[in-house]
């Protein structure tokens, strides 16, 4: 059983503080994805738990026992770089089969297993080749190859896809879901394509400059954001926000407006509020109803059909912009108005502080 | 290399070819002078240098310069004494300044960029202003060999051999060859268990041929060329190199033809190491830009 525990982990290069005081558990067998935005400390993250960057601060353990000082071969993890890192000078076979070669495993055994990977990702006709006779996909699948081989008790993925196209990228996805399921092994994943983090997790941990902004189901960080990073990094297109103050309290609903939208009521805890309170509303793109009567009147500035839907740019009285996600056969046209209603047990209040106010349960 | 279809085009090219193979000439005829005059009598030798003749096999051709030379001095020993230091030093060298290179590169520890700031400083230090002090190191070191342990290093083989082993240049070239190496595949390595030593044997020197080949062709070329420091060092005739060979043909009256014929036989080995490490030293100083 290999789960993984980390305490307070710190990371700190000179002065500079990187990833700041991380707490995680992770269950064995589990999906997790790092995702945020370029910088935010999450491949450092994962390379602290790979074991090649120092532990500054904090625990760090792996199937109960603390790994801070142990070297990456003893910690019982395979990483597949974003690179690919395989060994320019080695055919496939010998790639895929270097770490058990390293480890002096019998010959016959060590071909067993690199046949059984090469068989597992559908590469058994490119095992005589080497690295620069293979596309990028397949190169990938070599890299995933050689972490499979060498069984770990977790699999670390550092953007592994971010060098592929489209449509490779697809498939390779389903491809890591599957052997996920087919090894039932835990595997982090790193990305900062919230799409992936959303199809692949678990559980996603958002991060942001080095400090964890929420750790949780993908439908748990869509729904309910714990804070407006979180609200505006998951989800495409990004959630609207647009400001508000309280209008009227009453128990479990708070009724606001601001200049942008008429009066909406939401279902909140309401403690703590006061007629006045200025706030953030956060809705989805698609969690916005056309109506006649619709709290939001805003102008049609850009129109995005996509076939199945039409992705709507608008502009609010005030000149901020938002974004609608309509049918795909709405009819609407640059310089057209919209009224528009946020779902109202959907949307999101946050105070301002920016954290998002608990639903009403 | 594209179609030629314009006359304009034709005389371009014929002008740039012209021009290389005037250049390739200015440094291919003091070969072919030497070649050729190692074959011609002193006499003849000299009153050719006044016409193109001195670039062309005639007049009295012969083998006489080289038998003189093999009677004058024992060309032989000289030519094994240069090959055998040169060839340990040469690999001595390439393991230890790639690995020196690697520890710099790859590995933490505490002063590693100032260490290897002072090592490639040393660059700019003449051979000539550390000779001196050198001898007098090489001169109160002890040896352990076959006859016990020994004082005083002069007249060895290792005394042209150990001090040599490493030096700023061939560790810069690998420097800047590791340099360049995606750091995740020392970090793919590491992870699949590999010792640095492994790392170092296993995932590093088989992809730095381009580098070994030119700092192997470098160091040969230095090596093979050492004149001041064996002449130093060895006063015996059993341990000098051929360089210092060459002094035994100018006494009073210098034989040109033997002198040429010496010259000859010594430039061989150079020429065949070079022709068999050419295509990975071209391709490597393409790469690197590093002079030759």
């Amino acid at each position: 059983m290999a789960g993984l525990s980390l305490q307070n982990l710190q990371k700190t290069y000179g002065k500079v503080e990187v990833i700041k005081g991380v707490n995680l558990e992770i269950e064995h067998g589990e999906f997790v994805v790092f995702v945020g935005p370029s910088g935010c400390g999450k491949s450092t993250l994962l390379r602290m738990i790979a074991g090649l960057e120092d532990i500054t601060g904090g625990e760090l353990s792996i199937g109960g026992q603390v790994v801070n000082a142990m070297q990456p071969r003893d910690r019982g993890v395979a990483m597949v770089f974003q690179s690919y890192a395989l060994y320019p000078h080695m055919t496939v076979y010998d790639n895929v089969g270097f770490g058990l070669r390293i480890k002096k495993t019998p010959k016959d055994e060590r071909d067993a297993k690199i046949r059984e990977a090469a068989r597992i990702l559908q590469m058994e006709h490119l095992l005589d080749r080497k690295p620069a006779q293979l596309s990028g996909g397949q190169r990938q699948r070599v890299a995933i190859g050689r972490a499979i081989v060498r069984q770990p008790e977790v699999f670390l993925f550092d953007e592994p896809l971010s060098n592929l196209d489209a449509s490779l990228r697809m498939d390779m996805r389903m491809e890591i879901s599957k052997l996920h399921q087919d090894l039932g092994a835990t595997m982090i994943y790193v990305t900062h394509d919230q799409v992936e983090a959303m199809t692949l997790a678990d559980k996603i941990v958002v991060l942001n400059a080095g400090v964890v902004q929420q750790v949780g189901s993908p439908l748990e960080l869509y729904n309910r954001p714990a804070n407006l990073f979180v609200a505006g990094f998951i989800g495409s297109p990004k959630m609207n926000f647009i400001a508000v103050q309280v209008d009227e309290i009453k128990p479990g609903m708070v009724t606001v407006s601001g200049p942008d939208i008429r009066a909406v009521s939401i279902p909140v805890v309401t403690d703590g509020l006061t007629v006045g309170t200025a706030l953030t509303l956060g809705t989805r793109p698609h969690q916005m109803l056309t109506a006649d009567q619709g709290a939001i009147t805003a102008t049609v500035m850009l129109v995005e059909h996509l076939g199945n839907e039409t992705i709507v740019s608008l502009r609010l009285p005030s000149g901020k912009a938002i974004v609608a996600g309509l049918d795909g056969d709405f009819p609407v046209a640059v310089g057209d108005t919209l009224h528009l209603t946020p779902e109202a047990n959907k949307a999101v209040l946050f105070d301002e502080d920016g954290r998002s106010l608990p639903i009403k349960s | 290399m594209a179609a030629v279809t314009s006359p304009n085009q034709r005389l371009k090219i014929s002008l740039k070819y012209l021009l290389l193979i005037l250049v390739a000439l200015v440094f291919v005829f003091p070969i072919v002078f030497m070649v050729v005059s190692s074959f011609k009598p002193d006499l003849q030798l000299l009153r050719d240098t006044s016409s193109f003749a001195a670039f062309l096999p005639v007049g009295d051709i012969s083998l006489d310069n080289y038998f003189a030379a093999f009677r004058r001095a024992p060309v032989g020993l000289f030519v094994f004494n240069s090959i055998f230091v040169t060839t340990l030093t040469v690999l001595g060298s390439l393991f230890l300044c790639s690995m020196a290179a690697f520890a710099f590169v790859f590995l933490e520890f505490r002063g590693k960029e100032i260490v290897l700031s002072i090592i490639i400083a040393t660059l700019i230090v003449p051979f000539e202003t550390i000779a001196v002090p050198m001898l007098m190191v090489v001169n109160s070191l002890p040896w352990i060999g076959g006859s016990g342990i020994t004082w005083g290093w002069l007249n060895t083989y290792h005394v042209q051999i150990v001090p040599f082993l490493a030096d700023a240049l061939t560790i810069f070239l690998f420097v800047q060859f590791f340099r360049d190496l995606p750091k995740e595949l020392i970090e793919a390595a590491r992870l699949d268990g590999a010792s640095w030593f492994q790392i170092y044997s296993m995932v590093i020197v088989p992809i730095a041929g381009p580098v070994f080949a030119t700092a192997a062709i470098l160091k040969f070329l230095a090596m093979y060329n050492q004149y001041l420091w064996p002449l130093m060092v060895t006063q015996s005739e059993q341990f000098r190199p051929v360089m210092v060979g060459l002094q035994y043909f100018f006494q009073l009256n210098t034989a040109w033809g033997e002198v040429m014929a010496y010259l000859s036989m010594i430039t061989l080995p150079v020429l065949a190491f070079y022709l068999f490490l050419q295509r990975a030293f071209i391709t490597s100083i393409a790469s690197t830009g590093i002079k030759g």
